[in-house]
C-alpha cells in the first residue's frame, strides 16, 4: 500500500519563450550616473548585435511564478529519501548555504591583493589540513571542480611522478566495478585501460593482480569501498603488489562516507586519492552540481601538486606560483571555493567524533536495509556491505519486471529511485544507498514500498511495468529523445 | 536496528575489516560546534577579507549586481537538493530549466546548441580543443596570447599529456587585437583548433571574423572564448565560430574567491556528437505531454568510458540555473541596457585613465601607469580603501607597467572620481591623469 504520498495538483507551466511578450521586464537598474555612451560609436557599428533574438520578456511575478512552478516536478533531498547507490544524497545543511553567502567571502575576488584574502585564504587551509587528517594523507590540492576533475588531477599527479622517475608508462588497470570516469579520466590522461574482473566476492582479485601488473602499469584506480560497497580487504596486498613494480595506487574516494573516522587510505596504502565534497561532505548537489573534487596525495606527489599552493610565511598565507614540478594549472583560480566553505562548516559542526558518527549510521541504515529485502531480492554478492548495497533484479526478471520498472514504481510510493543498472558487474543492478540522514520510520517506510512492488511484481508486473502513474510526467520516451534530438526550443 | 542487523552495537558492523586498515585513534579534529558558532566563525574570516572596498578588478571575474530572484529560485530545496535529472519524471523541472538554459545560451552566443554547463570557462577551453581536434582528427591547437593567461594554463595542463601540441600567438601592441599575420604564420596542415577570447583579456573586442577565416581556409575550427557574458548583451554574436566557450560568472555568480562558476559550451549542429557534457532534449511521455530528459548520453562516461568525448559527470548546474533566472529577469531589454550601463561607466573611467591599446572595449580595458608600477599605486590606493586594477606584470611581462581596470553598473561614479582623484593626489602619479 503506498502510505507516503497522496496526489494534489501541481501547476502547468509554459516555457519562458512561449509565455514572453514585448516589453514585459522583471529587472531594475539604477539611473545611470555618468553620460551614456554610443554603442555604435564605442564598439564599432559592425560589433553591435540588434536584440536577442527569441530572449525571454516577462515580469517579475511571471519570473518568480515560473521557477517555483518548475521547481515543484522535482523530487529532492528536502522531500524524503534519496538512495541512489553511490551518490551519497545526505541531507545538506541550510547553515552551509548561510555562510557561504556572507559578503566577505561570497565578493571576495581572486585577484584580491592576498593581504585582503586572508580569510578566504584560512578557510582553504583550514580544509587542507581537515581532509588530511581524515584521510591520512600527507597534502591536498582544492583545485578540482568535481570527482572527475579530481580523477584526472590524480591520474596526472601519478604521470609526472613516473616521467620524473623515467617511464610514465603505458596503462591504467581499473576493476569492471569502476564507474565510467575511472576509464574516462585515464584515456584523458593519455592512459590506455586495462579491464580488470573483480573476484567471485567482489573484491579485487590480488593473486590476478599480482600477474597483471608490469612495468607498462602506471597505477590501478580503484574505489573503496567498493561500488558493491564492499570494502577491499585485501587493499594492504594490492598496494604492495603495485609498489612492488612500481606502480601506484590511486583511490576513488566517492565512497569515503563509509570511511571517515573508521580507516584512512593513507593508512592502507593509497598513494593518490580524491573526495567528493558534494557527496560525503553534505554539500548540495543541485540538480547535477556544483561539487568539489580535492585530491589528497602522499609526501611523494606533493611537488607536482597545481600551481598555486597555499603557504604561510611570515605569518600570513601567500599563494606559491613557484612550483616547477608542478602539472600546472587544472582550474582557473584556486578551486570552488563556495563549495569548500560549505564542507568546512560541515566539518566544523560535526568535529571528529561527529564525523564518525556519521560514518557509523551510514552502514547502520545500509545494512539494515540489506537485512530486510535480502528475502524478497537476489543478493548477488553476499560480502559484507558498508555504506551501501546492491540487489539483482534477478526474481523479478523472471516475472518480467526490471530494476528499472521496480525504479520507477518506487517513485508512485513516494520515494527517488535506487541507482539503476550500476554497477555493471550486476546485471539488472539495484544499489541503494540510505545514507546517515534517514531515521528508522523512512527507512520502513522505504523496506516496505520495496517488499510491497516486489509483491507486486508477482501478482500484477503490468502495473510495475507501466510505472510511475502519480507523478504529473508519466513515463518519458528517451529513446525518441535521442533519435530526433531536439535541444533548444524553437517558435 | 541492531537487531535486525544481527550486531550487539553498531561497532560490531566494522568487524569486517581487516585490523591493519583501521584507525585506532578518534580523529585529529576539534569536537563539534553549534550554528552559531559556525556563523561567528566564517564571520571572522570575512572580516580578515576586510570586505568593504572600492574594486576595480576585472580579468575574468566581474562584479554584478545579483537580483533578489536568483538566491531565491536557488534557495528552493526542490532545486539545491535534488540530484542529477536521471529519473526524469520526478526531475522535469530541472530538465526545463536546463532546455531553457541551452535555449537562451544558443540565443545568446548565435549557436545551434549548447551543453547543460562545464565546469568553468577555463576547462571548457581544453574541452573544446579537444573536440575541435575529434572532429579536425588534428591535434594541434594555436591559442592566442591574449586569451585568459590562467586558461591559456589549464589547457596546457590538459594538452601536455595527449600529444595535443599547444602554440600561442601574439596580439597588436597598437590595438591590442589578435596579430593575424602571426596566426596566419603558425597555422599549419596539423592545425584543428585556432582559439581566441572576445572580448579578450585586455577588453577588447577581437577579430572574430578575420581569425575564422584563416582557421578554416586551413581546415581549423575557430573556438571562441568569453569570460564577460554581459558583453553578449550588446555585441554581435561570435557566429563564425565553430565552437564557443564561455564563463557565466557575470551572470549573478558571486566572485567567491574563484568559483564556482559556471562554463558553457556551444557549438554548430553538425558537431553535436562530439560535444562533451549533458544535453537536455525535448520528448513525449507515455500520455503524449511533453517532456524533457537527459540525452544523447553515448557520447558521456557512464555509457561509452574509455571512448567517452570527455570524463565529466558532476557538472555546475544550480550555478547554471542562477544563469538561467539572471537572464529571464533582465531579459532581452534588461540585458542590453545593463551592457549599455558597463560600456558607459568603462569609458567613463578611460577618459581619466587613457587605455593603452587602441581596440574598441567593453567594459575593462588596459591603462598604462607612470611614474611608479602599478602595484605601488595600488598599494596607495589601498590606503583609501580602493582595490585598484590588476597589475599585467605577473602575466605580460611587457605589459608590467600596466593595468587591467574594470569598471560593471556596480561602479559608481563617485567611486570612479575617488580612484581618480587618489590617483592624482599622489604626485608620482600626475601623468596619468595628463
Ligand atoms: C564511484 C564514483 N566515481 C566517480 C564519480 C564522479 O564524480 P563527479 O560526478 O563528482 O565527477 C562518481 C559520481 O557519480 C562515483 O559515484
Amino acid at each position: 500500500m503506498i502510505t507516503k504520498v497522496r496526489n494534489h495538483p501541481s501547476q502547468n507551466e509554459a516555457l519562458l519563450f512561449e509565455r514572453s511578450s514585448p516589453g514585459k521586464k522583471a529587472y531594475q537598474l539604477p539611473a545611470l550616473d555618468v553620460p551614456p555612451v554610443d554603442a555604435a560609436e564605442a564598439l564599432g557599428a559592425a560589433n553591435v548585435r540588434a536584440g536577442i533574438e527569441g530572449f525571454p520578456e516577462v515580469s517579475e511575478v511571471e519570473a518568480i511564478r515560473h521557477f517555483t512552478r518548475l521547481s515543484t516536478w522535482n523530487y529532492a533531498i528536502d522531500h524524503g529519501m534519496y538512495p541512489l547507490g553511490s551518490c551519497t544524497m545526505k541531507y545538506n545543511p541550510r547553515i552551509n548555504e548561510l555562510v557561504a553567502r556572507i559578503d566577505g567571502l561570497a565578493w571576495s575576488h581572486p585577484y584580491q591583493p592576498e593581504a585582503l584574502a586572508q580569510g578566504s585564504m584560512e578557510v582553504m587551509a583550514r580544509v587542507e589540513a581537515a581532509l588530511a587528517e581524515i584521510t591520512g594523507m600527507d597534502a591536498v590540492t582544492l583545485q578540482p571542480a568535481a570527482g572527475a576533475h579530481g580523477e584526472l588531477t590524480g591520474i596526472l599527479l601519478i604521470r609526472a611522478l613516473l616521467e620524473k622517475r623515467g617511464n610514465p608508462r603505458k596503462k591504467i588497470l581499473i576493476p569492471d566495478s569502476a564507474h565510467g570516469t575511472n576509464p574516462a579520466t585515464a584515456a584523458i590522461a593519455g592512459y590506455m585501460v586495462q579491464n580488470i574482473k573483480s573476484s567471485d566476492t567482489g573484491v579485487l582479485d590480488v593473486s590476478a593482480l599480482d600477474q597483471i601488473v608490469d612495468r607498462d602499469v602506471a597505477a590501478l584506480m580503484v574505489t573503496n569501498p567498493n561500488t558493491l560497497g564492499v570494502f577491499e580487504h585485501n587493499i594492504i596486498q594490492a598496494a604492495e603488489i603495485l609498489h612492488k613494480k612500481g606502480a601506484m595506487l590511486y583511490m576513488d574516494g566517492a565512497n569515503m562516507n563509509a570511511l571517515v573516522g573508521i580507516a584512512r587510505p593513507g593508512d592502507f596504502g593509497v598513494d593518490v586519492m580524491h573526495l567528493n565534497l558534494h557527496k560525503t561532505f553534505s554539500t548540495p548537489h543541485g540538480g547535477g552540481g556544483p561539487g568539489a573534487g580535492p585530491v589528497a596525495v602522499k609526501k611523494a606527489f606533493e611537488p607536482f601538486l597545481p600551481a598555486p599552493r597555499l603557504k604561510r610565511s611570515a605569518r600570513k598565507w601567500t599563494w606559491d606560483y613557484k612550483r616547477k614540478h608542478s602539472i600546472g594549472r587544472v582550474k582557473a583560480f584556486y578551486g570552488n571555493f563556495g563549495v569548500l566553505v560549505r564542507a568546512l562548516a560541515y566539518i566544523l559542526a560535526h568535529g571528529g567524533e561527529g564525523l564518525r558518527n556519521a560514518t557509523v549510521d551510514a552502514v547502520l541504515n545500509a545494512v539494515y536495509i540489506r537485512k530486510q529485502l535480502e528475502p524478497y531480492f537476489d543478493l548477488p554478492y553476499s560480502s559484507p556491505n558498508m555504506h551501501e548495497v546492491v540487489f539483482s533484479d534477478h526474481r523479478q526478471a523472471a516475472l518480467g519486471v526490471h530494476t528499472g520498472d521496480i525504479a520507477k514504481r518506487l517513485i508512485d510510493y513516494g520515494f527517488h529511485p535506487y541507482t539503476v543498472s550500476f554497477p555493471l558487474i550486476v546485471h539488472g543492478a539495484l544499489m541503494i544507498e540510505p545514507t546517515e540522514t534517514e531515521g528508522k520510520l523512512e527507512l520502513d517506510e522505504f523496506v516496505g514500498a520495496m517488499i510491497s512492488i516486489a509483491k507486486e511484481a508477482e501478482t500484477e508486473p503490468q502495473l510495475v511495468k507501466n510505472a510511475p502513474y502519480g507523478t504529473r510526467t508519466s513515463r518519458v520516451d528517451e529513446v525518441a529523445a535521442a533519435r530526433k534530438p531536439v535541444l533548444r526550443w524553437k517558435p | 536496528m541492531l537487531e535486525v542487523c544481527g550486531v550487539a552495537s553498531p561497532e560490531e558492523l566494522f568487524s569486517h575489516l581487516p585490523e591493519a586498515v583501521r584507525l585506532a585513534r578518534p580523529l585529529n579534529l576539534p569536537p563539534g560546534i553549534s550554528e552559531y558558532e559556525i556563523v561567528d566563525y566564517f564571520r571572522a574570516r570575512a572580516d580578515e577579507n576586510l570586505a568593504g572596498f572600492t574594486s576595480f578588478l576585472g580579468a575574468g571575474v566581474y562584479r554584478h549586481f545579483r537580483p533578489v530572484l536568483v538566491d531565491t529560485v536557488v534557495s528552493r530545496g526542490e532545486f539545491l537538493t535534488s540530484y542529477t535529472p536521471y529519473q526524469a519524471e520526478i526531475a522535469q523541472g530541472t530538465l526545463t530549466t536546463i532546455f531553457e538554459f541551452q535555449t537562451m545560451i544558443c540565443q545568446l552566443t548565435g549557436m545551434d546548441v549548447a551543453n547543460a554547463s562545464m565546469y568553468d570557462g577555463s576547462t571548457a577551453v581544453p574541452e573544446a580543443a579537444m573536440m575541435a581536434a575529434r572532429v579536425t582528427g588534428k591535434g594541434r591547437a594555436l591559442i592566442a596570447r591574449s586569451a585568459h593567461p590562467e586558461y591559456r594554463e589549464v589547457l596546457r595542463t590538459y594538452a601536455r599529456y595527449q600529444g595535443m601540441p599547444v602554440e600561442e600567438f601574439g596580439y597588436l601592441s597598437e590595438t591590442g587585437t589578435i596579430d593575424l599575420e602571426d596566426l596566419e604564420r603558425k597555422m599549419d596542415s596539423l592545425t584543428g583548433a585556432v582559439i581566441i577570447q572576445s572580448p579578450n583579456f585586455f577588453g577588447i573586442v577581437d577579430q572574430v571574423k578575420a581569425a575564422a577565416e584563416i582557421a578554416h581556409r586551413r581546415g581549423a575550427l575557430l573556438v571562441v572564448v568569453f569570460t564577460e557574458a554581459v558583453s553578449l548583451g550588446i555585441l554581435e554574436p561570435p557566429a563564425e565560430a565553430d565552437i564557443v566557450a564561455g564563463e557565466l560568472q557575470s551572470f549573478a555568480i558571486s566572485p567567491s574567491y574563484g568559483g564556482p562558476y559556471a562554463g558553457i559550451i556551444a557549438t554548430k549542429e553538425k558537431f553535436i556528437r562530439q560535444m562533451p557534457g549533458r544535453l537536455v532534449g525535448q520528448t513525449v511521455d507515455s500520455r503524449g505531454n511533453r517532456a524533457f530528459c537527459l540525452t544523447l548520453a553515448t557520447r558521456e562516461q557512464h555509457i561509452r568510458r574509455e571512448k567517452a568525448t570527455s570524463n565529466i559527470c558532476t557538472n555546475q548546474a544550480l550555478i547554471a540555473l542562477m544563469a538561467a533566472v539572471f537572464m529571464t529577469v533582465y531579459g532581452k531589454q534588461g540585458l542590453r541596457e545593463l551592457a549599455e550601463q558597463n560600456l558607459a561607466k568603462a569609458h567613463y573611467l578611460a577618459a581619466k585613465f587613457p587605455p593603452r591599446f587602441q581596440g574598441k572595449f567593453f567594459n575593462e580595458f588596459v591603462a598604462r601607469v607612470e611614474g611608479r608600477t602599478p602595484e605601488e599605486l595600488n598599494r596607495a590606493l589601498l590606503k583609501h580603501k580602493i582595490i585598484g586594477g590588476l597589475p599585467l606584470g605577473r602575466f605580460y611581462p611587457e605589459l608590467a607597467d600596466s593595468m587591467l581596470l574594470c569598471a560593471t553598473e556596480m561602479s559608481r561614479r563617485t567611486d570612479m572620481d575617488a580612484l581618480v582623484a587618489q590617483s592624482a593626489t599622489l604626485p608620482a602619479a600626475k601623468e596619468v591623469l595628463a
